[in-house]
C-alpha cells in the first residue's frame, strides 16, 4: 500500500498544492516553517481522520479560510483508490473513499494505516502515565472493537462511581452496596480491557525488543514492561480493599485507569537515566514495533512517516534506523529534515534512491478553480 | 423572559421570540394560555399505583380492569409507557421509576419510585417484572440495582431484548449490538409464538 499523490487546498499554510510521491523514499526538505511536517499530517489524515499534531480540525483550515480539502490517491492490492477529507468551519467534516461517503469515520481507520514517528512522541517517556495507556488504546482500538466499546463503558462508570464516593463525603453516609452495583460494570468492562491489553503486549513487547537491538546495535539492554494492578489481584478485591482509601480520598484508586507501561534501560527508568538520544530511540524502536503488530494485524504495511527523525540520533543510529526501514519488510516513507544535501548523502551511503522535495520551492499551483471533491 | 428559558430545550434566542410572539397576542389569548398552565398544575395528579400522569386517583391503564396484573413493566419515564403502548403489543401494568440512578445528576435509589414498586409486588399478584430501561451504563446499573433489591421474591426477573431491528440489514449492525443478538439468541418456535 503506498500514496501516489496528494492534493492539498487551504491545508495549514498551503493554498493549493499537489505532488506526486514515489512508492518508496521521499523527503521533505525546507527551512524551518515551510510546511514539512503539514505534508506529513495530510497523509495521516487522510489515514487516521485526524490530525495528529492538533486534534481541532478548524485550526488546520489556512489562516482566513473557512474550509480546506485533502485529496489522496493510494494504491491498495494494486486498486487505484481515492480518499478524500473536507474540513468546513462549523459543519461536520467528510470523509470519502471513492467519492462515497464514511457514515462513521471509525469504518476507514486501519485500512490505509500510517505510523508516524514525531519530536512530539516525547510525551511517551516524559509525560504521565495516560500518554501511555493512550498509545495502548490507539493501537489496540483499531483491530477491536470491543476493546474500544468497553473503553467507554469503563470510563462512563468510573465517573459514576467518583460521584457517588463524592456523595458519600457530602452526606457522610457511605453504603457499600450501593458502590458494589457500580463495581459490578467496573469489573466486567475492566477485565475485557486488561486481557486485550495483556494479549497484545505479549506480542508487542518481543517485537520492541528486536527493534530497539537492531537501531542501537545492541548497545545497551531495555525492557517494557506492562504494569497493572489487575495482573496479581482479582479486581472484585482490590475495590473491596480501597473501600474506606476511597471513600476519603472519593476517587476510585484502583482499576485498569492506573495501568502503565514502564520503560527501563539497564534496569533503570528512561525517564530520568536514558540520554536523549536513548530517549529517542526507545520512542522510534516504539514506533517500528507498532509498525510491525498493525501489518500482522491488518496485513498491510503502514506507510511510515518520519519526521525530524535526524534531531538528537548519532550518524551511527541514523544509518541503521534508515537502512533497517528502507529494507523490503517496510513499505513507503515519507520524511521531513531542514537540509537536502543532508539527505542525499545519508541516503547515497546506504544505497537507496530517495526523491527530494524542497517543499520552499514548489510552485503553488494557479489554478483558480476549487479541486473536485 | 428567563422563565421560558428555564424550559428543557429552550434557549435564550428562542426564549426572547416566544416572548415577543405573546406581546403582540390578543389579551384574551393570553390568558387562555396562562390558565391552561395553572389547571394543568392543580388537575392532573399522579397515579397512586404507577405514577404516570393522570387526572383521577388512578391512571386509565391501571383502571382498565382488561390488563393482566400480573405482568409489571418498569419504565425510567412516562414517554417511555407512550413508546411502548403504542405498540398495542403490551397488555400489563407499568410501574414510573422516575429516571435511572446517576450519581453525576446526583440521582440516588432513594430518589427514585422504588419503594412504591417493592410494596406493589409485595401486595400484589405480580409474576413477572419486565425491565425497560434505557441500554446505557446507568440504565444497566439500575437493572442490577432492581435485580439485586427484588431477589427475595418469587418472581420472573426479565429485560427487554436488546438486538438487531427489524428490517435491519446484519452487515450494517454495530459489532457490539450484533455480538449480544448472538449471544442472547432465542428459540425460533417462541420468535412465532404471538
Amino acid at each position: 500500500m503506498h500514496i501516489q499523490s496528494l492534493d492539498l487546498y487551504q491545508f495549514r499554510n498551503f493554498r493549493q498544492l499537489q505532488v506526486i510521491l514515489s512508492d518508496h523514499v521521499n523527503a521533505f526538505t525546507g527551512a524551518n516553517g515551510c510546511g514539512k511536517t503539514n505534508l506529513l499530517d495530510a497523509v495521516h489524515y487522510l489515514s487516521m481522520c485526524k490530525s495528529y499534531f492538533n486534534p481541532a480540525d478548524s485550526q488546520n483550515i489556512s489562516y482566513g479560510e473557512n474550509s480546506f480539502i485533502i485529496n489522496g490517491t493510494f494504491i491498495l492490492n494494486d486498486e487505484e483508490e481515492r480518499i478524500s477529507c473536507s474540513v468546513r468551519l462549523n459543519q461536520r467534516k467528510i470523509f470519502k473513499r471513492n467519492k462515497k461517503d464514511y457514515d462513521r469515520l471509525s469504518d476507514h481507520i486501519g485500512i490505509f494505516p500510517t505510523v508516524m514517528i514525531a519530536p512530539a512522541d516525547h510525551v511517551l517517556v516524559e509525560g504521565g502515565s495516560e500518554e501511555r495507556r493512550r498509545l495502548l488504546d490507539m493501537v489496540i482500538s483499531q483491530y477491536d472493537h470491543n476493546y474500544l466499546r468497553a473503553g467507554i463503558n469503563y470510563n462512563r462508570t468510573l465517573a459514576q462511581r467518583n460521584a457517588l464516593l463524592k456523595q458519600f463525603q457530602q452526606t457522610g453516609r457511605k453504603d457499600k452496596s450501593l458502590l458494589q452495583i457500580w463495581d459490578e460494570q467496573l469489573i466486567s468492562s475492566g477485565k475485557i480491557i486488561y486481557e486485550s491489553r495483556a494479549a497484545f503486549m505479549t506480542e508487542y513487547i518481543p517485537l520492541f525488543n528486536y527493534y530497539y537491538a537492531l537501531i542501537s546495535d545492541s548497545a545497551e539492554q531495555v525492557e517494557m514492561v506492562y504494569e497493572s494492578q489487575l495482573e496479581t489481584h482479582d479486581f472484585e478485591q482490590l475495590l473491596d480493599l480501597a473501600f474506606e482509601k476511597d471513600c476519603a480520598s472519593t476517587y476510585t484508586s484502583t482499576g485498569i485507569h492506573k495501568d502503565d507501561l514502564l520503560f527501563r534501560i539497564s534496569g533503570h527508568p528512561v525517564k530520568r537515566f536514558g540520554s536523549q538520544g536513548q530517549q529517542k530511540t526507545f520512542l522510534i524502536a516504539v514506533k517500528l514495533a507498532q509498525f510491525e503488530y498493525i501489518m500482522k494485524k491488518n496485513n498491510v504495511k503502514p506507510i511510515l512517516l518520519l519526521d525530524d527523525i535526524f534531531d538528537k540520533l548519532d550518524d551511527h543510529r541514523v544509518a541503521r534506523l534508515l537502512g533497517l526501514v528502507s529494507a523490503d519488510k517496510f513499505g513507503q516513507i515519507l520524511l521531513t529534515d531542514t537540509s537536502a544535501d543532508r539527505v542525499k548523502e545519508i541516503f547515497r551511503k546506504i544505497n537507496t534512491p530517495v526523491k527530494i522535495f524542497e517543499v520552499d520551492k514548489i510552485p503553488e499551483s494557479t489554478a483558480a478553480s476549487t479541486p473536485e471533491f | 423572559m428567563n422563565q421560558f428559558a428555564r424550559l428543557p430545550g429552550i434557549g435564550r434566542k428562542t426564549a426572547l421570540r416566544l416572548v415577543l410572539f405573546l406581546l403582540k397576542e390578543k389579551d384574551h389569548d393570553v390568558e387562555r394560555f396562562s390558565n391552561a398552565f395553572t389547571r394543568m398544575k392543580s388537575n392532573i395528579k399522579y397515579c397512586k399505583e404507577c405514577l404516570n400522569i393522570s387526572e383521577e386517583e388512578l391512571c386509565g391503564i391501571c383502571r382498565d380492569t382488561r390488563r393482566d396484573r400480573s405482568l409489571l413493566c418498569v419504565v425510567p419515564d412516562l414517554r417511555d409507557v407512550m413508546a411502548i403502548e403504542n405498540t398495542h403489543q403490551y397488555r400489563g401494568m407499568y410501574h414510573i421509576l422516575g429516571g435511572v440512578i446517576n450519581p453525576i445528576e446526583g440521582t440516588g435509589p432513594q430518589d427514585l419510585n422504588i419503594l412504591p414498586l417493592v410494596e406493589r409486588i409485595e401486595k400484589a399478584e405480580v409474576r413477572e417484572v419486565i425491565m425497560a430501561l434505557p441500554g446505557t451504563v446507568e440504565g444497566e446499573t439500575t437493572t442490577f440495582f432492581l435485580f439485586r433489591r427484588l431477589k427475595e421474591y418469587n418472581l420472573n426477573f426479565t429485560t427487554i431484548a436488546r438486538g438487531i431491528g427489524v428490517g435491519d440489514e446484519l452487515e450494517f449492525a454495530d459489532e457490539v449490538t450484533l455480538g449480544r443478538s448472538i449471544m442472547q439468541r432465542i428459540p425460533y418456535e417462541s420468535s412465532l409464538a404471538r
